[in-house]
């Protein structure tokens, strides 16, 4: 079995991906799957240390996370579809309409 | 008896309250009967006290009456309660008495006003005020009472205020009044340094008198006479009451407030409120007394007054002015008398003075009644045939004014010419007569324009007619105290002996005992004959007036001959011009050229508006970071994020 930090170093490589998707892409769809890739990663460590611990806690917290995940997704797609009705476009870049 | 007291107060309280609330729904002269009735009872109240006086032994004549707490701060204490010994419950029955009078009198003069019932208001409120500044039994209720009845007069100076004169008439009273206050403040504060305490008792003591039982000795007793903390304190004093009682340099505003309706030019300023600083200065005689410079101080004020004011009023054509002039004139008089330390003489001639001057100031104003107001004597004349009560009122307080005996001012103004000379010097006696002179002379020359000679009014439209019975009753009443009132204090080489000196003994006996001069003059003989001199020039000055102004018609232009004289003391001598050249000018030149367009405009604005512009600036500078673009929070939220993690590891 592979040792703890393996996992942590999967996560944390996982999770810098999410976090540049979040920062640098333009496309608002690509930024929510970057989003959840970012929460797979957090879900990643808490498995981890819960096998590791041999503690339940962390395995239950990661279908909270699973839920909260599914439900902004429900979310977020509904305002990219609204979005996309009024704007014709999922580019974030352009809807940059709440600035001085 | 005793606790009637407040009731004095309070008649008049409730009546302002119900006229406040209610009066502008009053028909008729609802509102002005219910004034009138209030200090009406006030008045027999007091009369009641007085009579219950009457009994006592003269040193128990004295009540000390607590009332509410007010002021306890460390070792002073100031409450709301009442001296009502021989001195005040003679200014009580005057303001009261007198105030009733006038209360009835206007009842109809202000018939018909918009402001009728608020004219009541003022009126009940002044009594109130005038009250408290004669029954206070401590400096700083006497204040505030002062204070009181200066707003008072500022109100019903300015009562028709929709004339700006009388604004500025007001206005002008209020600030000049309130240079005199600056004084009397300080002196309270040199007292409460000095005494640690305000209370008449305290710093006075009781005279002869025996308060709550014992004999207070006052603190002031304590100082050596000269003491210069003495001197101090009565000059700021002074300097009130030479605001409130219009002396020089501060009588300019009281020939101004005549501006206000004339009831209360004689209520207020001719019969109460401007006699307060002599009320002051009697109540304070003790200390007075101990400081012969101030003494010497307010005699010299006092004469110049009496005699500067004098010369104004032989030329003034407003039936009103004269009158004005006239008052500060004997206002000057009864300081003269105060000022060579004969108080009882000073508070004489307050009373008398407050019967024959409101009987004037009414009949002038049954005068400008029936003449439309109009108020200029040149255009009056032969008003006697249409006014005979108006005038025969009016002639026996002229009279009374002049000095005529067996009239009341004959010996009021006569104790004070003698005192002057007795305590004083022939220099003081001299000036005095000469302003009694004049005074006859202006007095019965406002007789011969108003009621002699021929018509130079109008009669097309309306004939004078006489006023009604509410408006000739105080007449009446006012012109038989005019007459009656003198015998109070006939002066004792007559014989029956000076009641008023008697009664007031207990509370000016020490101060006139301190300020007596060592060989004063005395002597039967010569009071005898320096009557009959003050006689003399009483009727010189009636008959040069009547040898002038009987059967003048071209006044102006016969006056205009005497010239630059007669421009002088026409214009007053200046002295407003003067006092705006060199006070209200240059205060208004700094005030709009610095204090307004530098100080105001330049520097507070200017830091107000810098303040602001740097925010606008900054705020303009930093909104730059609000890109609307949603990934720069981000951004920014993981930079946190790695310093915050950072800063966490790191320390």
């Amino acid at each position: 079995m592979a040792p703890l930090s393996h996992y942590l170093a999967v996560s944390a490589i996982l999770f810098v991906i999410g976090t540049a998707g979040v920062l640098f892409r333009r496309n608002a769809i690509i930024i929510f799957m970057c989003v959840e890739l970012m929460l797979n990663a957090v879900n990643l460590t808490l498995i981890a240390f819960s096998q590791f611990f041999g503690d339940q806690t962390g395995q239950i917290l990661v279908f909270f996370v699973m839920t909260v995940a599914a439900a902004e997704a429900a979310v977020g797609l509904a305002i990219v579809i609204a979005l996309f009705r009024n704007k014709q476009t999922v580019d974030v870049a352009k809807v940059n309409i709440l600035k001085w | 008896m005793s606790d009637f007291i407040p009731i004095i107060v309070l008649a008049p309280i409730a009546a302002l309250l119900i006229n406040l609330f209610f009066g502008s729904r009053m028909r008729g002269e609802m509102a002005g009967w219910i004034a009138t009735g209030a200090v009406a009872i006030s008045f027999f109240v007091t009369l009641g006290l007085f009579s219950n006086m009457l009994g006592w032994p003269p040193e128990q004549r004295t009540i000390h009456f607590h009332w509410l707490d007010w002021i306890h701060v460390g070792r002073v204490n100031v409450d709301i309660s009442y001296l009502i010994d021989q001195l005040s419950i003679i200014f009580m029955l005057v303001i009261t008495g007198v105030g009733s009078l006038i209360h009835l009198y206007s009842i109809s003069y202000m018939k018909g006003d918009r402001g009728y019932w608020r004219f009541f208001v003022y009126l009940n409120l002044f009594i109130v005020m005038m009250l408290q500044l004669v029954m206070a039994d401590n400096y700083l209720l006497t204040f505030v009472g002062w204070e009181g009845v200066g707003l008072c007069s500022y109100l019903l100076i300015g009562f028709w205020y929709d004339e700006k004169k009388n604004n500025d008439a007001a206005k002008k009273a209020f600030i000049v009044n309130r240079i005199g206050d600056f004084g009397f403040l300080v002196a309270m504060g040199a007292m409460l340094w000095q005494f640690k305490s305000l209370n008449y008792l305290d710093i006075l003591g009781s005279g002869g008198n025996v308060v709550d039982g014992v004999h207070h000795i006052g603190m002031a007793t304590t100082l050596a006479v000269g003491a210069p903390i003495a001197t101090i304190i009565t000059l700021m004093l002074f300097l009130g009451c030479t605001g409130k009682s219009a002396q020089i340099p501060l009588y300019v505003w009281l020939p101004d407030a005549m501006a206000g309706p004339t009831p209360v030019s004689a209520l207020i300023h001719a019969a109460t409120m401007v006699t307060s600083g002599i009320f002051l200065v009697a109540r304070s005689n003790i200390l007075f007394a101990l400081s012969p410079t101030t003494l010497s101080v307010v005699a010299g004020i006092g004469a110049a007054t009496a005699i500067f004011a004098a010369m104004i009023g032989i030329f003034q054509n407003d039936i009103k002015k004269v009158l004005a002039y006239s008052t500060v004139s004997q206002l000057g008089y009864m300081f003269l008398a105060l000022g060579v330390g004969a108080f009882t003489a000073g508070v004489f001639h307050v009373v008398t003075h407050a019967f024959f001057k409101a009987c004037l100031f009414l009949g002038s104003g049954a005068v400008i009644h029936a003449m439309h107001h109009e108020q200029d004597m040149q255009k009056m004349g032969g008003l006697g045939k249409y006014l005979p009560i108006t005038f025969w009122t009016f002639l026996i307080a002229t009279l009374a004014i002049a000095g005529i005996p067996p009239f009341a001012g004959f010996f009021s103004k006569d104790e004070i010419l003698w005192q002057a000379f007795s305590r004083g010097s022939v220099v003081l006696w001299l000036i005095g007569a000469l302003a009694a002179l004049m005074t006859a002379f202006y007095m019965f020359r406002v007789i011969y324009l108003t009621f002699y000679g021929t018509e130079r009014f109008d009669t097309d439209h309306h004939e004078p007619h006489e006023v009604d019975w509410r408006m000739w009753l105080p007449l009446v009443v006012l012109a038989a105290l005019s007459i009656g009132a003198g015998f109070l204090g006939m002066p004792s080489v007559f014989g029956a002996g000076n009641w008023f000196e008697k009664w007031l003994e207990p509370v000016v006996s020490r101060g006139e005992e301190i300020s007596k001069v060592a060989g004063a003059a005395e002597g039967a003989g010569l009071e005898w004959a320096l009557m009959a001199v003050s006689v003399g020039i009483a009727v010189a000055g009636i008959l040069l007036a009547a040898r002038f102004y009987k059967r003048r018609l071209t006044l102006a232009k016969d006056e205009a001959q005497l010239g630059a004289a007669y421009q002088l003391m026409h214009n007053k001598f200046y002295v407003d011009e003067l006092y705006d050249k060199t006070v209200i000018q240059p205060i208004y030149n700094v005030s709009n050229g610095f204090l307004y367009k530098i100080v105001d405009v330049r520097v507070i604005d200017g830091i107000i508006n810098g303040l602001a512009h740097i925010t606008e600036i900054g705020s303009g500078m930093i909104r730059r970071i609000q890109t609307g673009i949603v990934q720069n929070y981000a951004v920014l939220i993981v930079v946190g994020l790695f310093v915050l993690v950072g800063y966490l590891v790191m320390f």
